[in-house]
């Protein structure tokens, strides 16, 4: 586990002291609910919608965080001395997921409040729930995220093909938080019909956590 | 030999897919709510019956290439998946036209075909992300490791006629709904059309699988030309 967290604190650190792929998405969030608006009849109830748009915005800007976890390791060939170190694959995973996940939630706490201001929408009526929500999902995003970052990076067409493999295998994940975050805006809650859904949720980050932790060794061993 | 056996399977199965058409069409009556087009649920269910063994193939032949570093595992992986991603595609198709008819319009957005519409995208991702590796061992790795992410997409798409109530009608065969919610002998039909769809599918497969094999030595005698 101190292999999990050294990893985790060196992404974090570098991250925070360049800050490229969090600004990068931040700013890129906030441009995307620009485009929404002229899209959409917000000064109406935005209520129904509110929840999907919420979700596009995370997994576009995620996108940004994540697609970059192993492609900053080419350079100088760090990656090639991560994987000769003594560390096992699961470990420089997992170190890389946390880290990834304390990224998005931190691009999530800045758009969060800007959405609701822009977009009407009051995300304090269940606080409790959509906490859980953005955990659950932004976990799921996250390893999904990460598992295909290192999966392509040293594809010779990586960005081309990385939104094509990642976004399908997202669906599930996103259109769980849509319909759950739209139940808690709309004002009935996380009623017993949306329970499958948080179901979905916990099943799809067990899942693809486990076979990411197994897998990930076949992928950066080459 | 092995093209004798092929032939011959892909014989008897067109041969049997004509006398299931005969049945379907002219000894079995309209179904009482639906009429006559209910009749594309004998190639709608088992389609998809066979696209979903074509991927469970796939998988497993994934997994066997990620633990024996097999590349004939590699080779039935790709051809099961092609196979496959053609069954969802005549799985999509059979059900549009259907909805076409009985809802009116050719699609929804019910959780259900979202799903398969998820599997059918997913694999296709798989499919491109081969053409963009060429070297085998590293296409082989990768691909099987996006096979087995992609294959959870086939297991939701399959439980989500259970787990969504929804547009689309839930389970019919009475192994899945324990009961028999279904004529018996349109049941029989349907399971007929399954193994005379899959038997097809078999040689698609077989005849994918020595395309890929050509392939693989071509790469190789050009490799070694290049060397030379």
């Amino acid at each position: 586990m101190g292999q999990v967290l050294t990893i985790a604190w060196k992404d974090l650190r570098s991250e925070l002291r360049t800050k490229e792929s969090i600004n990068a998405a931040a700013a890129f969030s906030m441009v995307i609910l620009v485009l929404f608006s002229f899209v959409l009849d917000i000064a109406g109830d935005s209520r129904e919608f509110a929840g999907g748009l919420l979700w596009l915005v995370f997994a576009f800007a995620g996108a940004l965080v994540l697609n970059r976890s192993f492609a900053r390791e080419q350079p100088n060939d760090c990656l090639d001395a991560l994987v000769a170190s003594p560390l096992p694959g699961w470990a420089l995973f997992l170190g890389k997921a946390i880290a990834n996940f304390a990224l998005l939630a931190i691009v999530e706490a800045v758009a969060l409040p800007v959405f609701g201001i822009l977009f009407n929408a009051n995300w304090l009526r269940f606080p409790g729930w959509i906490a859980l929500t953005c955990a659950l999902a932004t976990w799921g995003m996250t390893v999904i995220g990460t598992m295909f970052s290192a999966l392509t990076v040293n594809l010779r067409l990586r960005e081309l093909m990385l939104p094509v493999l990642v976004y399908p295998m997202l669906i599930p994940v996103l259109m769980a938080a849509m319909k759950l975050t739209t139940s808690m805006l709309t004002g009935e809650g996380v009623t017993a019909d949306d329970w499958v859904w948080v179901k979905l949720l916990i099943g799809f980050d067990i899942i693809f956590t486990s076979l990411s932790l197994a897998l990930i060794d076949v992928i950066l061993v080459s | 030999m092995r093209n004798k056996i092929l032939v011959a399977v892909a014989l008897l199965s067109g041969l049997y897919l004509i006398r299931n058409l005969y049945y379907i069409l002219l000894v079995l009556p309209d179904e009482a709510a639906q009429g006559a087009i209910y009749r594309i649920l004998y190639f709608h269910l088992p389609g998809w019956i066979t696209s979903f063994t074509a991927y469970f193939c796939a998988a497993v032949a994934s997994i066997w290439y990620l633990v024996k570093r097999d590349q004939r595992a590699d080779e039935f992986a790709v051809a099961f998946t092609e196979v496959g991603v053609i069954f969802t595609m005549l799985g999509l198709a059979t059900g549009m036209v259907w909805a076409r008819i009985i809802w009116g319009v050719w699609w929804v957005w019910d959780p259900r075909l979202t799903w398969a519409f998820v599997c059918w995208l997913t694999y296709m991702g798989y499919l491109m992300l081969r053409g963009t590796i060429d070297e085998p061992g590293q296409r082989a790795r990768i691909a099987s490791v996006v096979s087995l992410f992609a294959f959870v997409s086939v297991v939701i798409t399959y439980k989500s006629i259970d787990w969504w109530r929804t547009q689309h009608p839930g389970a019919v065969l009475s192994f899945r709904t324990g009961e028999q919610r279904i004529d018996p002998a349109m049941e029989n039909m349907l399971f007929h059309n399954m193994v005379a769809l899959v038997a097809f599918a078999g040689v698609l497969m077989m005849l994918r699988l020595g395309q890929e094999r050509m392939q693989r030595e071509l790469d190789a005698l050009r490799r070694q030309a290049h060397s030379l």
